[in-house]
């Protein structure tokens, strides 16, 4: 179908009751298992009368923290949504041989994979990387909030707006076909005429528009408003990584936005940017959604490389070995990381000295990438190590990411890529490095920040558990993986027709199942810890020794974070605050300027939403009336001047008393 | 397999040991060589990671937090002769590889003619190489002899010993034409044309498949490629010719028609021209409108701003 189809609807645009998927009962009822869900979170929060506080603390929040705790929910809910598809697809691929067709058919499996890709990349490694970076790094250079909090708000909305948009295409529709970066001819309007395509395009769009928003915020936070003292080689390196992320996210995501556009350009009003008619040239997408795509893969390590490095230091007790040679390998990893994108398809045809140019630029990713990784190790050689739940998921990492990066250096040569590309063993890198390295990160900034975050402790031992499982499920369902990849087998394949390759395939569905056991491990390990918040009670602000900054305040962190701008002598600031002796001041606190709350964020990104779901089903009443609301009301947020207001001294003076107290308790 | 190669196979060699891992064991020069370099560098780099996995873990134990007989240094966090060794070691490694990368991107190009069989084994002077026209339809396999004058859908011969030069295009959607016993894969694209050049060493039957996702019918878009002896192609060509049906802008019409597990079929004859209006999409569109038509248009209209695509190999 397409705009100008006779049998439109003038109210309904091509939205009909047909849109709904009774026919297929799984789709059918995981709607209904979410919708229950909704009722029962709508429930408890009525009956606790707890609407009010959300909306005061939470969903018009400026706070960097909480819009950070708040991303990082909406990265676990789509991490168990991402991990429901990974299931799915392991089933059928475990079952799907010897002529039997498994139990999904292809109109549905291409779905899946595609929507697994999508959810994983946009809605899960994308949210939990911002969310982390907001939380942390305001309290690591010294601030008492990001540089527009405004647009952090807005951000973490349009974000779960665009998160919802996806899922909803589910049950509203199709999901697209076309995998994780859809690319043209198959995303064109000729191959995939329904909705699917389109709901992801304007939740990439979106959610685009949200990330370039938030690096921009970022960087400014971090170029502007460090702490006195601290200048550029005094920043802890997962600010350093931050800052190189969110340059890349600034430079790359609008080669997004420009695909993405085009591509719904040529779908929505019939242009031939990407078609194959009419001088349209799908080639040019392929390029554009690469040289965002690329860099988008150190977007989301980069954070992660940044993170291990504050573990290291810290459960080792020791200053970070070669903090200059981490910050040299960070910047050059950005900067070849802008011209690599082809190596995603040396099998286009391209010369054989282009392949070459391009092969070889990716392989000295390896060098920076290298020299991190010994770094981490002299930090460890002479240090104290205590293998506290974060470390574990280090030294984990390590090893893992080893393989990792062998594999991705084999991807680059191109005369092996012709071999390799999009096989399983491609498949198997990117996974090796998204849940060995991305994803251990981010459990391990969940563990090692929450404290500071809630004023408690995780417990341990379920957190072991994860680790484990983790790590064993993961080598149990990628290494079979690896050999399917050096056997020869394709990606997006639904069913096989060589037998041999079953037990493989039945191995990783084990693994899979082990990595679900870490999962649940972690979940049980916050409702554990909640329950014991008491015992777990992290009174002193440091719990793990900690060097850097954020570590000198209370836990939970103070809605302004530093009571006193604290002036910095030294990298790892604390630590060197501690080591000579650092006294906290007790009195003379002041009253604190702060930005006020707004509901313009989340407005507008509903706003956002509905114009989004009415385009996509050619409602356009819909849209013009939304799209008319969002003008007004992002032009009447800027007649808003009233937008701070001081935190009274006397709060100030509370607080900080209240943290005095439970010092001098403590001994 | 040359003995070095052994030892980087040993971690898989376990796991692989029940599956017959054809892009370990090929049957072509080609992806031979692509499996030796696979090996190359997958050693070179074991030299790194293998030292580094040792030392993490005895790091890791010994200096653990309860062995209070480890040397404990807090401050110390440089050392130039380490930054010497740890900037280096990488930049070695990559700076050999690199070597290796340049070097078969360029013998191992997909558009560079074979010119040996086998190590130390050149292509005998004056052999013309089998070409074979490629279109890849939703979602079979469309195999054209131009020199034979036959034809395939989903099955694919050639004989041994003789460089096979494909040309390759698509109909609709991209796929990627990929025999691993034989060679890497290249892409088949719509409205271009790309090439791939290869050779089979060994008699056999091997399995060839689309490695570009392409949609429903993807999964089922495998074929089975029967290596030859000379005498034996001759025959199977044979066998093609007397099986009948021709292959022209007719049948192309109705093979344009998308369809999953499409049998095996044979055309005797084909129309010369077909490849080249396959190419240039023009099968079957209202008043023979084909690309290079519409681009010459464009071009005129657009008063030489709009310059046409150069649509045959990119
Ligand atoms: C934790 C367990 C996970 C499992 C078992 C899993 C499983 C899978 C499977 C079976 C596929 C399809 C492979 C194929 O093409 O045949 C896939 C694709 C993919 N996965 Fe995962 N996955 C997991 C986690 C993740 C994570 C954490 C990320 C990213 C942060 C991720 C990103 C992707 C992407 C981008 C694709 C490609 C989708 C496409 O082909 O368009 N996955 N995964
Ligand atoms: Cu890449």
């Amino acid at each position: 179908m397409s705009p100008d189809t006779p049998h439109l609807d003038p109210i309904f645009g091509r939205l009909t009751l047909d849109a709904i998927p009774f026919q297929e009962p799984i789709l059918l009822g995981t709607f209904a298992v979410v919708v229950l869900l909704g009722i029962v979170v709508v429930g408890v929060v009525a009956y606790f009368n707890a609407w009010g506080y959300l909306w005061r603390e939470w969903i018009t929040s400026v706070d960097h923290k909480k819009i950070g705790i708040m991303y990082i929910i909406l990265a676990i809910v789509m991490l168990v949504r991402g991990l429901a598809d990974a299931v799915m697809m392991r089933l059928q691929q475990a079952m799907a041989f010897n002529g039997a067709d498994g139990y999904l058919p292809a109109h549905h499996y291409d779905q899946i994979f595609t929507a697994h890709g999508t959810i994983m990349i946009f809605f899960v490694a994308t949210p939990l990387i911002v969310g982390v970076m907001n939380f942390v790094v305001p309290l690591q250079i010294g601030a008492r909030d990001v540089a527009f909090p405004f647009l952090n708000n807005i951000g973490f909305w349009l974000t779960t707006m665009a998160a919802m948009l996806v899922n909803l295409s589910l049950f509203v529709g199709e999901f697209s076909q076309a995998g994780w970066v859809g690319e043209p001819p198959l995303s064109g309007l000729a191959d995939l005429p329904g909705v699917g395509v389109d709901y992801y395009l304007w939740a990439l769009q979106i959610s685009g528009v949200a990330t370039i928003i938030g690096g921009i915020n970022l960087l400014a936070t971090i170029m502007r408003m460090r702490a006195p003292g601290m200048t550029f080689m005094r920043m802890s390196i997962f600010t350093w990584s931050s800052l190189c992320v969110n340059a890349l996210i600034v430079l790359s995501f609008p080669f997004l936005t420009i695909a993405v556009s085009l591509l719904t350009l040529d779908r929505l009003i019939g242009t031939h940017f990407f078609t194959l008619d009419a001088g349209g040239n799908p080639m040019a997408y392929v390029n554009l959604v690469w040289v965002w795509g690329h860099p988008e893969v150190y977007i989301l390590v980069l954070p992660a490389l940044g993170l291990y490095s504050e573990f290291v230091a810290t459960f080792c007790s020791k200053r970070l070995f070669g903090y200059n040679s981490m910050v040299v390998a960070l910047v050059s990893i950005c900067v070849i990381g802008f011209i690599v994108w082809v190596h995603h398809f040396f099998t286009m045809g391209s010369g054989a000295s282009v392949n070459a140019f391009f092969g070889i630029a990716t392989a000295c990713v390896a060098i920076p990438t290298g020299v991190k990784v010994y770094n981490w190790l002299f930090t460890m050689y002479r240090g104290r190590i205590r293998f506290e739940v974060p470390m574990m998921w280090t030294i984990s990492f390590m090893f893992v990411f080893l393989l990792g990066g062998l594999t991705g250096v084999l991807n680059s040569i191109p005369a092996a890529d012709y071999v390799l590309h999009n096989g399983m063993m491609v498949v198997a890198h990117f996974h090796n490095v998204a849940i060995g390295a991305i994803t251990f990160a981010m459990l391990a900034a969940i563990d090692y920040w929450f404290p500071k975050a809630f004023g408690f402790r995780l417990e341990p031992f379920w957190g072991k558990v994860a680790v484990w499982s983790w790590t064993i499920g993961f080598f149990v369902a990628w290494m079979p993986i690896y050999v399917a990849g050096f056997v020869g087998v394709t990606r997006r394949t639904r069913v096989f027709d060589d037998p041999s390759l079953q037990p493989l395939y039945i191995i990783a569905a084990i693994g899979t199942a082990i990595i679900l056991v870490g999962v649940v491990a972690f979940l049980i390990q916050i409702y554990v810890s909640i329950v014991n918040r008491k015992a777990l009670r992290d009174v002193t602000g440091d719990p793990w020794g900690g060097r850097t900054l954020e570590w000198s305040i209370a836990s939970p962190a103070p809605d302004y974070n530093f009571a006193f701008t604290p002036v910095v002598h030294d990298v790892d600031a604390w630590a060197d605050m501690k080591a000579r002796g650092y006294k906290r001041p007790t009195e003379g606190f002041k009253a604190i300027h702060m930005p006020k709350n707004t509901a313009t964020g989340i407005i507008a990104s509903i706003l956002v939403f509905i114009f989004a779901f009415a385009v996509i089903w050619y409602m356009w009443w819909v849209a013009a009336i939304s799209f008319l609301l969002l003008l007004g009301v992002l032009i009447g947020h800027t007649f808003i001047y009233d937008r701070s207001f001081h935190i009274p001294e006397d709060v100030v003076t509370r607080t900080e008393n209240e943290r005095t107290r439970l010092l001098a308790q403590q001994g | 397999m040359k003995l070095h190669h052994f030892y980087a196979l040993l971690p898989l060699a376990a796991i692989l040991a029940g599956c017959n891992a054809v892009e370990l064991n090929p049957s072509g020069d080609v992806a031979v060589q692509e499996r030796d370099l696979i090996l190359y560098a997958t050693e070179l780099m074991l030299i790194v990671i293998l030292p580094v996995a040792f030392l993490t873990t005895l790091f890791a134990w010994h200096y653990r937090h309860d062995n209070k007989s480890a040397r404990y240094e807090p401050e110390w966090h440089h050392s130039t002769p380490l930054e010497v060794v740890v900037w280096g070691i990488p930049i070695i490694i990559i700076a050999v590889m690199s070597v290796t990368t340049w070097k078969t991107a360029h013998t191992l190009d997909p558009y560079a003619p074979i010119t040996r069989l086998g190590p130390d084994q050149p292509v005998p002077p004056g052999t013309k190489p089998l070409v074979i026209q490629v279109v890849a339809l939703d979602w079979k396999w469309l195999f054209i002899y131009p020199e034979q004058g036959i034809a395939t859908v989903n099955e694919v011969a050639a004989p041994i010993n003789q460089p096979i030069e494909f040309r390759l295009t698509a109909d609709r959607t991209q796929n990627s034409l990929n025999i691993p016993a034989i060679a890497g894969q290249v892409y088949a694209m719509p409205t271009m044309e790309t090439e791939l050049h290869a050779v089979v060493n060994k008699v056999g039957e091997y399995r060839g498949k689309s490695s570009r996702f392409s949609g429903t019918g993807f999964s089922e878009m495998h074929f089975w490629f029967h290596g030859l002896s000379t005498e034996d192609f001759g025959k199977w060509v044979a066998q093609v010719k007397t099986a009948g049906g021709t292959l022209d802008t007719a049948t192309y019409q109705q093979l344009q028609v998308q369809s999953v597990s499409e049998p095996v079929h044979r055309y005797g004859s084909v129309d010369p021209q077909l490849y080249k209006l396959a190419v240039d999409q023009c099968v079957g569109k209202p008043g023979n409108l084909c690309l290079s038509t519409i681009r010459a248009n464009d071009f005129k209209k657009g008063n030489g701003l709009c310059r046409p695509n150069v649509s045959a190999s990119n």
